[in-house]
């Protein structure tokens, strides 16, 4: 009865696929995802991977993608802009708006992804979908069945782009749906700094199914940065696959402040020697707020390196979760390793789920996690109240330090400024 | 220096007090005026470290009994952050890391609350740092500790440092230093001891706690006084320190025990 209701609601979510047929390189892959939408269901308490976020509210609502143009102007994402940031590319309610974009169309390639398909095509095809699977992903496939448009950042062997690239995916509308789509392929030895921001200028809910694949050719460092601030209503489901060739560098910053339910997949594979990754995930909720993260660092080769901190401040009612698989395996001797999880609760009803999960088939590897929930540290808030700072402004102060660490590690002034704010404003309302 | 007709600032009667249910302090007594300089010694547990942090209302810590008068008021009845703005400082022995709180933003908020309660101007960043560099020349600090994160990978003798470098700017009329000199080589040693003596003045007051005899070849206290078991059995002059230093702890409680 719940599988039919189920699929029902996945079918209704298809419903509206404006681009079903449009004869261009991709049809194949979305007519492999819309298959699979029809197989898969979607997901419940009952499975596993899902079972502390129930998705119960979602399908009490109905979403449809936007199919006009965006219809906004610059001024009103105005306070978006990062100054450093030569680069940009938006999408509003999952359009690409080309009016507020600055692609660019050189060696380098920040374009929007339909625009570019003629002149990418081989690239194109050859990594997009592949990473990201949505076998058993049903977000993923809806996503990938959707899949017409979305940002491409291409960056040819040894390019460096010295200034961040930003992607700014805008919400506007009421009960609309997103599927936006990132595709980064960065060539071998290239170097660059993509900003994925996920904002709204609504308070309604809406549904935005993000999908995002990172490709680091050898040798290749990218600084990934995602930002999730949608609306206190919105439903946010995002996946972010990452694939590392020899000797690669991903640097990840993902900060979620936004959403009344948000989901985040982090799949990181490392399928060379010599990678490496690097990851901070912050999520700060308070009210009725809901908000998953479920990573999976794969090592499948040697002399792998992978460094991950999450941390969690939940307030209210609030309710996190974090699930971290490591796999380490047979032939991925030398693996160095590591995963904290952190979790700061405010409230009496917060409530956090973590759950640090290892999977190691290598025997000389030097793996560490460690998981803490906790309230604020007594002597930490007393040392602060010595110096004359009241209870409430040593302990916003404290919950912004233990944040901000995370933000700290963003290479752009301009936006890390913002999110400390950001979070400031939250501990300080908490 | 000692002089009679100094005002009282902390006066401390028949003080008990406990931690986890064990009492540690069993009947401390001690009178600081303006202008003088207190070492209290003792071995370790005897209860000095717990007296500074009784001062300060640590949480963890319940006072059973007692009274403490600072400038006249009831210490009690006022709360930790009360305590600072009065002019209460403690210097702490493992001063606390707080990553993520860069060090200027902690030491401008800390002197701006003192200095509102003392009905003076806050000081803007720009102000506030030009104010601060020019106190952190009385300690020879690098001024890439404003950057830094609240002690966070300071060695134990920076910290030590940016303790006397918030006595600085709060400019407390009694400051508490627990074990200031722990962990501190002797380059350091000498540079927070130097600091410690420009900032007394005959207006406030020093109370040092210390294991050791050596913090008092920097900074001459006028009063030493020995902890023995949750009460102070002994007080003398500087010379006290150094028979201490040479005789060791015992003979003061075995003399203690005889005159009980």
């Amino acid at each position: 009865m719940m599988q039919v209701a189920n699929n029902s609601y996945l079918a209704g979510l298809l419903e509206g696929r404006p681009f079903a047929d449009r004869g261009d390189a991709l049809n194949r892959l979305r007519a492999g995802a819309v298959e699979r939408v029809g197989v898969l269901s979607l997901p419940s308490t009952r499975d596993e991977d899902w079972r502390f976020t129930d998705l119960a509210p979602l399908t009490k609502m109905c979403f449809q993608p936007y199919r006009g143009v965006p219809a906004i102007v610059e001024s009103d994402i105005a306070r978006y802009s990062i100054a450093e940031s030569a680069q940009r590319l938006v999408f509003v309610d999952g359009v690409y708006a080309p009016q507020l974009s600055s692609p660019l169309n050189g060696g380098i390639v920040v374009s929007s992804l339909a625009a570019a398909l003629p002149a990418h095509a081989a690239a194109i095809v050859a990594d997009l979908g592949r990473r990201a699977l949505f076998d058993n992903n049903a977000f993923t496939a809806l996503n990938t069945a959707f899949l017409n448009d979305g940002a491409l950042v291409l960056l040819p062997r040894n390019a460096a782009l010295d200034t961040p690239v930003h992607l700014l995916f805008v919400a506007t509308r009421k009960e609309a749906a997103a599927h936006p789509r990132c595709l980064v392929l960065a060539g071998a030895g290239s170097r660059a700094t993509v900003i994925e921001e996920y904002v709204a200028l609504t308070e309604d809910a809406y549904l935005t199914n993000a999908v995002g694949e990172f490709v680091l050719a050898d040798d290749a460092q990218l600084t990934h940065v995602r930002v999730q601030r949608e609306s206190r209503q919105a439903f946010h489901i995002g996946h972010s696959a990452v694939a590392l060739a020899h000797g690669s560098r991903y640097h990840g910053i993902h900060a979620g402040f936004g959403a009344r339910l948000s989901r985040f997949n982090l799949d990181v594979v490392q399928n060379a020697e010599g990678a490496e990754c690097e990851i901070g995930g912050l999520a700060i909720i308070d009210g009725s707020q809901l908000a998953d993260t479920h990573s999976s660092i794969d090592h499948a080769r040697a002399h792998g390196v992978s460094r991950q901190q999450h941390k969690c401040i939940v307030g209210g009612s609030a309710r996190a979760v974090f699930n971290g698989r490591i796999v380490v395996r047979q032939g991925a001797q030398l693996t160095n390793s590591a995963q904290s999880s952190r979790n700061l609760l405010l409230s009496e009803r917060a409530r956090v789920d973590t759950k640090p999960q290892l999977e190691i088939f290598a025997d000389d590897v030097k793996c560490a996690h460690g998981a803490t929930v906790g309230q604020l540290d007594a002597d930490e808030v007393f040392y602060l109240k010595s110096r004359g700072l009241s209870e409430s402004v040593a302990r916003s102060l404290l919950t912004y330090a233990f944040g901000a660490e995370i933000l700290h590690a963003i290479p752009v002034a301009s936006l890390r400024d913002r999110l400390e704010k950001m979070l400031l404003a939250q501990t300080e309302r908490a | 220096m000692i002089r009679q007709d100094s005002k009282t600032l902390l006066e401390v009667r028949g003080l008990r007090a406990t931690v986890n249910g064990i009492e540690i302090l069993k009947g401390m007594d001690l009178t600081v005026k303006a202008g003088e300089v207190h070492a209290i010694m003792g071995p370790n547990g005897s209860g000095k470290s717990t007296f500074a942090k009784v001062l300060a209302g640590h949480p963890a810590y319940v006072v059973t009994g007692g009274s403490v008068l600072f400038e006249g008021k009831d210490l009690f009845a006022l709360a930790p952050e009360e305590r600072a703005r009065a002019g209460l400082f403690l210097g702490f022995q493992y001063p606390i890391e707080i990553p993520g709180v860069a060090n200027a933003q902690f030491l401008r908020l800390a002197y701006n609350t003192v200095q509102t309660q003392r009905g003076k101007d806050e000081l803007d960043p720009l102000e506030f740092d030009d104010f601060v560099r020019e106190k952190m020349k009385l300690l020879e600090m690098n001024p890439d500790f404003l950057d830094r994160s609240v002690n966070e990978g300071f060695s134990g003798g920076e910290k030590k440092r940016n303790e006397i470098l918030q006595m600085a700017l709060l400019e407390p009329r009694v400051a508490i230093l627990d074990e200031t000199d722990s962990g501190l080589d002797i380059d350091a040693l000498r540079i927070v001891a130097g600091g410690v003596n420009q900032l007394a003045n005959k207006d406030n007051a020093i109370v040092l706690v210390t294991h050791y005899q050596r913090l008092l070849n920097y900074i001459e206290p006028d009063y030493v006084h020995v902890t023995e078991a949750g009460r102070i059995v002994k007080t003398g002059p500087k010379s006290l320190a150094l028979e201490l230093e040479s005789r060791g702890y015992d003979w003061v409680s075995a003399a203690a025990g005889a005159a009980a």
